[in-house]
């Protein structure tokens, strides 16, 4: 029996909270997390099979062309090396989120630098490696490569959808009090998850089995199918552990494609794990920004206009588009507005989602721009963002399923301190540094995909969920695990939850911060199902049932399940089916960031001495995987504003810092005391009245970073990260005119 | 990875014997080494692994302090003896990589490393450094973390090490052992080269000859300070740093050793830069003058112009900290 559930609009029943069992919400460890931290858990990587082989991609060293000839003899000839594949359905670059539609094939014709080619199989992963690097290739180079989107070259468009104007945004730009017109950019990004992209293939009696590092399975199901011409039926994906994401696994990879011809060819399996740089340089990157933001305000810090151009970039013929503005069409009030939205075309590693497309880079700059506002209107930070909140959404007038922001920002505000701020730069000073204090809003579009997972109750007292969702380390198997607990009635340890295999039904996958909420909802659902049946068998309505400890109770009745179930095992079927809600009602989530920085006044070094986010995001399911995602929000905030950038070469557009060592996350050294606090909320319009959380904190983090160097040392930063160089320069600027 | 031949030295005769044979390099702790062999940046056809040799002694002597060639950087960072007589070189071990791999890391791993230059762990980039002829991608690349000081058209690298440059300063001695038998000691000052037009050539060490210890002479007495100026708080290359070992005499500066890290091919050191300072009262002119001096000849690639003022404001700081009036000694 499936229980099936349109989401069409709000819900005001709040069914889990009439719960018994009273594990959702609790800081449930994850279940998984022994296992984790032993090394027990197997991760891509590190499947091994019988008779399996190695292969290793070989990449392009040119930036627009066609490779004619690949010199494979020499490397055939090298110790155990078997083949060197070159199947015209090998794919260029990694495939976006949420679709069956698989990354470009015909792997031959290059369009970056770095792009994978073919891909070298040998018996060992170090003779594969080396014959991949020693095989030469002859190419028909192209002339008319563009390497950077600022290139003058570069062309550019413009996507219909994707402007809008509101009013007569010059006309009241011309006719406010106050005006900002900015410039902001933001780096090209790399998710950088820990994990490798690796793949291991396997076909099984003309099924393939396919171990993948992937973050969605159904839809990457699909991108294989289509990629190999083969039905996705004949395919199984397995990804029980998923050492991180952040987008770049949204898709299938290189590897992946790659993997499976091979295997076909080889007749054995095949495993082919990314090299860090190849990690880097054959996926997915977060597009560079060039933001022009505009904001005209009357004397009382009202938004009259706002303005938001972004020119972003991506592949010839790529849909995707870092999607900017997303959040300004409703953060704030303003009657009049313009969105222009560029995209140039580049040879550049292909632009995909990465944690928090959009607002990461669009709310960031943004939040920039607000304080530079609040600077020049004389007004608190804090006092001109709630001076500006739209009680509808503006533009459509659609109400906003819960909002949030004023409270994160006041209760935000009163628990960091921020009255101890001094409002002008260069007032606090320890020894070399300037001490500064910054805010910014946060928010982030929400939204849920559709969803399906399976509960089995046994007679011996314990559920079995099932369904293809994947853990990327966020705690799906805990939040999971705890919904069902937690609706029928059972301790955490009588609950197994098990994931990321595409043999169970179908599940939103992990991204766009909607797994918990999508995938936890279809578990809800099957649950209900079985409380249905239960009540059925005990005789009163399900409402009015009580599951507790494995016990059913009503009135003054107490069953044991197994007793209840009359001797068979119970299964359910839930399925999440997005609807109209989400036309009917803005839904986002909302929050606010607080920093308080060291610049130091010699060399320009910045160092985050605290941190404080204030998040709503609906139920919160599990207290602590929420501070966790709220925790790596932030520091993703920390390295968007400091450290982070993935440098093209301007003279190929291959990217130069392909490693860890040189691709800079921030590290345990860089990362303050956070402090993270949950404002209490139910959304209505979100099934289980929960929201997302993974992408929540980096949506603006960035940006009170960059508005604390400006209050502490009196240099804005326009163009991040905000390396030494940049402040140093700022630094030297401001004592040159100081005299 | 080229595939290697792994011989396991019992002592150091046998390490230096094998040696003799062409293709061959010790491996120590291996962790830039290893690495390098990933990307076949460095294709040694044999590997003689040292780090089981008995070269782990921290010895004093009348001739100062004797560190085997095989003490961890975290051993040496946190010897008694280092930590109160030469504490700069403390503070530059472990400004430098991280927990792990200081463990691994040894002393004459240290000073051997590579440059971190993008383009020389590229093997599909043109670099003099790798692949002798063959240009160098880093002039007209992106160069951010390039030298502004010693640099010649056929390379413009830095050499990576933060420990070096505290023992530039501290005027340390590497002895050598030849695979002949022969033992000598070459000032770190001349054990160095700049790139010139054979940036492959690192150094003065003859093929197959081995670094046995690091000495370094009695300590000077006076302050010592070790400043890092990097992108992120920790596990990050130095893209400026001072080395500094000064002593005043009755407010004027009587000794200075100032050597410099993030500039050059090698730790630098300017004998004009400390003759402008000994024997003067400190003060801000007297520091922007050996400011001067160090980055007359210093010229920037573009995205690394940003060192020439970085480093006149961090060597004014650290001098500034060294002649302080208000503090005594060594600080923590
Ligand atoms: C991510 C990362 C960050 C780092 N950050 C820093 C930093 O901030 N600052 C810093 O200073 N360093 C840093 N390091 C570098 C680290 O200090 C070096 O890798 C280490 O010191 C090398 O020592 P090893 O013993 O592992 O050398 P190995 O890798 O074993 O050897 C390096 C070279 O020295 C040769 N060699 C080794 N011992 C001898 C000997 N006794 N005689 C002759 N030849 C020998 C080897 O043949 C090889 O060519 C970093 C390294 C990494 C990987
Ligand atoms: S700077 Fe030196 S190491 Fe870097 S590419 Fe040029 S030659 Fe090679």
């Amino acid at each position: 029996m499936t229980r099936e559930m349109t989401h069409d609009g709000p819900d005001a029943d709040h069914r889990l909270d009439g719960m018994a069992q009273g594990v959702l919400g609790r800081g449930e460890p994850r279940p998984e997390g022994a296992l984790k931290v032993t090394g027990r858990a197997v991760y891509t990587g590190d499947q091994q099979a019988p008779g399996m082989v190695h292969g290793a991609l070989v990449r392009a060293t040119i930036t627009r062309g066609r490779v004619t000839t690949l010199n494979s003899a020499t490397v055939l000839e090298m110790p155990g090396v078997l083949a060197v594949i070159d199947d015209p359905r090998l794919v260029r670059f990694s495939g976006q989120g949420a679709t069956t539609k698989p990354p470009k094939a015909d792997a031959a014709g290059v369009v970056y630098h770095g792009q994978p080619i073919a891909l070298v199989v040998a018996e060992t992963l170090e003779q594969a490696r080396h014959a991949a690097l020693r095989l030469t290739v002859d190419y028909a180079e192209e002339p008319g490569a563009v390497t950077g989107p600022e290139d003058p070259a570069a062309e550019v468009e413009l996507p219909q959808k994707k402007q809008s104007e509101t009013g007569a945004p010059d006309a009241a730009l011309e006719a406010a009090d106050t005006v900002i017109d900015r410039i902001y950019r933001t780096a090209s990004m790399s998710s950088a998850p820990m994990e490798p992209h690796a793949s291991l293939a396997e076909w099984q009696g003309g099924k393939l089995v396919l171990h993948s590092t992937l973050q969605m399975l159904a839809s990457a199901q699909g991108q294989v199918a289509a990629a190999l011409g083969i039905e996705p039926e004949d395919i199984r994906i397995l990804a029980p552990h998923v050492g991180g994401g952040f987008g770049s696994k949204l898709g299938i990879s290189p590897e992946t494609v790659a993997a499976a011809i091979a295997a076909q060819q080889m007749r054995r399996p095949v495993s082919v794990v990314c090299t860090r740089p190849q990690s880097m340089e054959t996926t997915s990157r977060r597009s560079e920004t060039l933001q022009r933001i505009q904001m005209g305000a009357d004397d009382e810090g009202r938004l009259t206009m706002i303005g938001h151009e972004a020119l972003v970039s991506n592949l010839p013929g790529q849909k995707f588009s870092e999607p900017v503005q997303q959040a300004t069409h409703f953060t704030y009030e303003a009657a009049h507005r313009r969105v222009v939205h560029r995209v140039a075309r580049v040879h550049r590693l292909v632009a995909a989602s990465v944690r928090a497309p959009g607002e990461a880079v669009g709310a960031t700059a943004f939040e920039c721009a607000m304080d530079e506002l609040a600077d020049k209107l004389g007004l608190c930070p804090v006092a001109l963002r709630l001076r500006n909140i739209p009680k509808v959404e503006p533009g459509t007038g659609r109400p906003f399923s819960s909002h949030k922001l004023a409270e994160a920002l006041t209760e935000g505000a009163r628990r960091f301190g921020w009255e101890h701020r001094h409002a002008s730069p260069r007032a606090r000073r320890e020894g070399e540094w300037w001490i500064g204090m910054g805010m910014s809003s946060l928010v982030r579009v929400n939204t849920v995909m559709e969803a399906k997972a399976r509960v089995s109750l046994s007679l011996d007292g314990t559920a079995l969920v099932e369904t293809d969702m994947t853990d990327i380390g966020t705690g799906s198997y805990a939040i999971l695990s705890q919904i069902a607990a937690e609706m029928l009635g059972l301790p955490m340890g009588s609950v197994e939850t098990v994931l990321g295999d595409t043999d169970l039904p179908a599940s939103s996958g992990s991204g766009g911060s909607f797994g918990a909420a999508s995938t936890g909802s279809a578990v809800y659902l099957a649950c209900l199902e079985l409380r249905s049946r239960l009540a059925e068998a005990m005789g009163c309505p399900e409402p009015e049932l009580t599951l507790k400890d494995g016990h059913a109770i009503h009135d003054n009745r107490k069953v044991p399940l197994s007793t209840l179930m009359g001797g068979a095992a119970m299964q359910a079927e839930g399925h999440l089916i997005p609807g109209e809600a989400e036309d009917k009602a803005r839904q986002a989530t909302w929050g606010a960031a607080f920093a308080e920085v060291g610049v130091n006044a010699i060399t320009g070094e910045i160092r985050v001495r605290r941190m404080l986010g204030t998040f709503a995001i609906g139920r919160v399911l599990n207290a602590q995987t929420a501070r966790s995602q709220a925790l790596g929000g932030m520091i993703w905030g920390i390295g968007m504003a400091l450290t982070e950038e993935l440098v093209h070469d301007a003279r190929d557009g291959h990217i130069v810092n392909r490693d860890l060592a040189e691709y800079h996350v921030p590290v345990n050294a860089d990362v303050p005391a956070l402090e993270v606090h949950f404002l209490e909320e139910r959304d209505d319009w979100a099934p289980m009245q929960a929201k997302g959380i993974g992408e929540l904190g980096i949506c603006g983090a960035g940006a009170a970073i960059v508005n604390a160097v400006h209050n502490a040392c009196g240099v804005r930063v326009r163009s991040l990260p905000m390396t030494v160089d940049k402040v140093l320069a700022g630094l030297v600027e401001a004592e040159a005119d100081q005299g | 990875m080229r595939a290697f031949d792994y011989i396991r030295a019992g002592s150091c005769k046998d390490a230096l014997a094998e040696a003799e044979t062409p293709g061959t390099a010790f491996i120590a702790g291996g962790t830039n080494l290893l690495d390098l062999m990933k990307h076949e940046v460095m294709t040694p056809a044999r590997l003689v692994d040292i780090s089981r040799l008995d070269l782990r002694g921290i010895t004093l002597t009348d001739a100062g302090l004797r560190v085997g060639a095989l003490v961890s950087n975290s051993d040496l960072a946190a010897d008694p003896l280092v930590r109160r007589h030469w504490p700069l070189l403390s503070r530059a071990l472990l400004a430098g990589a991280s927990g792990q791999l200081r463990n691994k890391a040894t002393t004459g791993g240290n000073l051997l490393q590579r440059t971190r230059c993008y383009y020389f762990y590229d093997t599909a980039m043109p670099c003099n450094k790798r692949e002798p002829g063959s240009g160098c991608a880093a002039i007209g690349g992106f160069n951010r973390i390039h030298a502004i000081l010693g640099a010649s058209e056929a390379c413009i690298a830095t050499h990576p090490s933060d420990m070096a440059v505290a023992l530039r300063a501290l005027s340390a001695e590497v002895e050598l052992l030849a695979p002949g038998g022969g033992r000598r000691q070459v000032p770190l000052a001349a054990f160095y080269r700049l790139p010139g037009d054979t940036p492959h050539v690192e150094t003065v060490l003859e093929p197959g000859e081995m670094i046995a210890a690091v000495l370094l002479p009695p300590a000077e007495g006076g302050r010592q300070i070790y400043r890092k100026v990097r992108d992120r708080a920790s596990y990050a290359f130095a893209l400026v740093s001072v080395a500094a070992c000064l002593r005043m005499e009755q407010g004027r500066i009587a000794a200075a050793a100032l050597a410099f890290g993030g500039l050059a091919h090698m730790p630098w050191r300017s004998a004009d830069v400390e003759g402008t300072l000994i024997g003067e009262v400190p003060s801000a002119a007297l520091f922007d003058r050996a400011a001067d001096l160090l980055l007359a000849e210093a010229k920037g690639q573009g995205d690394n112009d940003f060192k020439i003022p970085l480093a006149r404001r961090t060597l004014a700081a650290v001098l500034a900290e060294a002649t302080a009036e208000d503090t005594e000694g060594d600080r923590a």
